[in-house]
């Protein structure tokens, strides 16, 4: 490659007042925020359109598996195109709303499909009896759920949720597209800005090893903090 | 505001975005291919039992798998002509790139397959003198792949979206397709609105389709 490395050009300045290292590590931070928030988004909403998927009401189901299909089936770049492009246009009072918020959005929606799916699979895993045996105790349909259905399920799917919010990191590269500041975005700009592309990259890319690396650990922590004595959660 | 589909005419389909949906669809097909074939050889690198296969190819797996495809698209647009000396567009750049990235994924849904195939039938095989690969070619991979043939067609599909991503290079498929339009004729909302219901027609069907495999297949034990 005839190059060697030059890893002190992270100490130069970006000509903002700032060093590319800066840069980076706010960039990071825009990252984890994106992820994080979106990730919050795609668990209550996953959660719940999960939940109406196994609900006896036709209407609700259809309501759940309409919205995870429709999320499912559109790639996320054009789904973040839609919510920066598309939707500040049809509804003029969502002007105001900063890109940023819009993209927590975008990949907040396209994560709750898949949550809503494992959210699913997880009450399905559970004997059709606990839920017979709720409801002829007198316990109505949300209690049901709340005390009987739910406290089992939503540990049968914490695996499956660990993958997603490492993949939600992943994902949320996606927002480079609309000139979100995250870690993409960073690589891509300050690589050109500095001709030094290969360092930029290599310190990008350790540092989304780095995040869902520390993700994968917590969920490990909750997981076990979790489980049912006795009872090996994914097992 | 009234959405205005009238700009979009057989002219505009033709021109524009004929040529990235047959390179999205070629991109797809290819890495699928080659996805498979690359992927299969690291489950059985993986399954092998020897120190020295299973490590090279556990690294590849979970080292493209840690990595936004983005960041691996972009790597590869940069490091291919660095390292090989060739000058490459970006379509043909990302056809070795999802090829390469899709392998890692595949091979974790063929060594699903192949561990789910009963460890009983490998010694039927031995034991009625099969070597290793007459084994995996007559017993275990027929029976692998009837198995996990809905999670490939599934992963496909997700294949299929990501192609969007190329993006990020500039190579020129349906959705590039899709937003030369939209900036051409400053239609972006209509644009887009259609990009996203042509990508979810097709997804949609395939993943009815696949479906439908499903319960086809199941294999009776």
């Amino acid at each position: 490659m005839g190059s060697t490395w030059d890893w002190q050009i992270f100490l130069q300045d970006t000509g903002g007042g700032q060093s590319y290292l800066q840069w980076m590590l706010s960039a990071w931070g825009w990252t984890l925020s994106v992820a994080l928030l979106g990730l919050i988004v795609a668990l209550l909403v996953g959660a719940l359109m999960g939940i109406l998927r196994t609900v006896p009401s036709k209407g609700l189901q259809f309501l759940g598996n309409a919205w995870t299909e429709l999320f499912r089936n559109v790639p996320l770049l054009v789904q973040i195109f839609l919510w920066y492009h598309v939707i500040p246009t049809l509804f003029l009072s969502l002007r105001a709303i900063p890109s940023f918020v819009l993209v927590v959005f975008a990949l907040g929606f396209f994560t709750s499909a898949r949550i809503a799916e494992q959210v699913k699979a997880g009450i399905n895993a559970l004997p059709k009896g606990q839920r017979y045996a709720g409801l002829a105790m007198g316990l109505t349909l949300p209690q049901t759920y709340r005390y009987v259905i739910l406290p089992m399920a939503f540990r049968i799917v914490i695996p499956p949720i660990t993958s997603e919010s490492m993949n939600i990191i992943k994902n949320s590269s996606v927002a480079f597209a609309v000139s979100i500041a995250e870690l993409t975005m960073f690589a891509m700009q300050a690589g050109e800005e500095t001709s030094r592309p290969i360092e930029m990259y290599l310190a990008v890319t350790v540092l989304y090893f780095v995040s869902a690396f520390a993700i994968n650990r917590i969920a490990a922590l909750i997981e076990r903090k979790l489980q049912v004595p006795g009872m090996g959660v994914g097992k | 505001m009234n959405l205005d589909f009238s700009f979009v005419n057989w002219g505009v389909v033709s021109s524009f975005i004929a040529k990235g949906f047959f390179y999205s669809i070629q991109l797809t097909l290819v890495a699928m291919v080659g996805g498979i074939v690359v992927g299969t050889l690291l489950a059985l690198m993986r399954l092998s039992g020897k120190k020295w296969l299973v490590m090279p190819a556990a690294f590849y797996v979970n080292t493209l798998r840690s990595i936004p495809l983005v960041m691996v698209i972009l790597w590869f647009f940069l490091l291919i002509p660095l390292l090989t000396g060739i000058r490459m567009g970006a379509e043909a750049s990302a056809i070795i790139t999802f090829t390469v990235f899709e392998a890692a994924y595949y091979s974790e849904i063929m060594r699903a397959g192949i561990q789910s195939v009963p460890k009983g039938q490998v010694y039927a095989g031995y034991a009625v003198g099969m070597t290793y690969p007459q084994c995996m070619q007559l017993v275990v991979l027929p029976q692998a792949f009837r198995n996990m043939l809905p999670v490939l067609l599934t992963q496909t599909i997700i294949l299929f979206q990501d192609t969007s991503l190329v993006y990020a290079i500039g190579a020129y498929d349906l959705f590039h397709g899709f937003d030369t339009v939209a900036k051409n004729f400053g239609r972006p909302v209509e644009s887009y609105l259609l990009a996203a219901a042509v990508y979810f027609v097709m997804c949609f069907s395939l993943s009815m389709l696949v479906r439908q495999l499903q319960k086809r297949i199941q294999i009776i034990r």
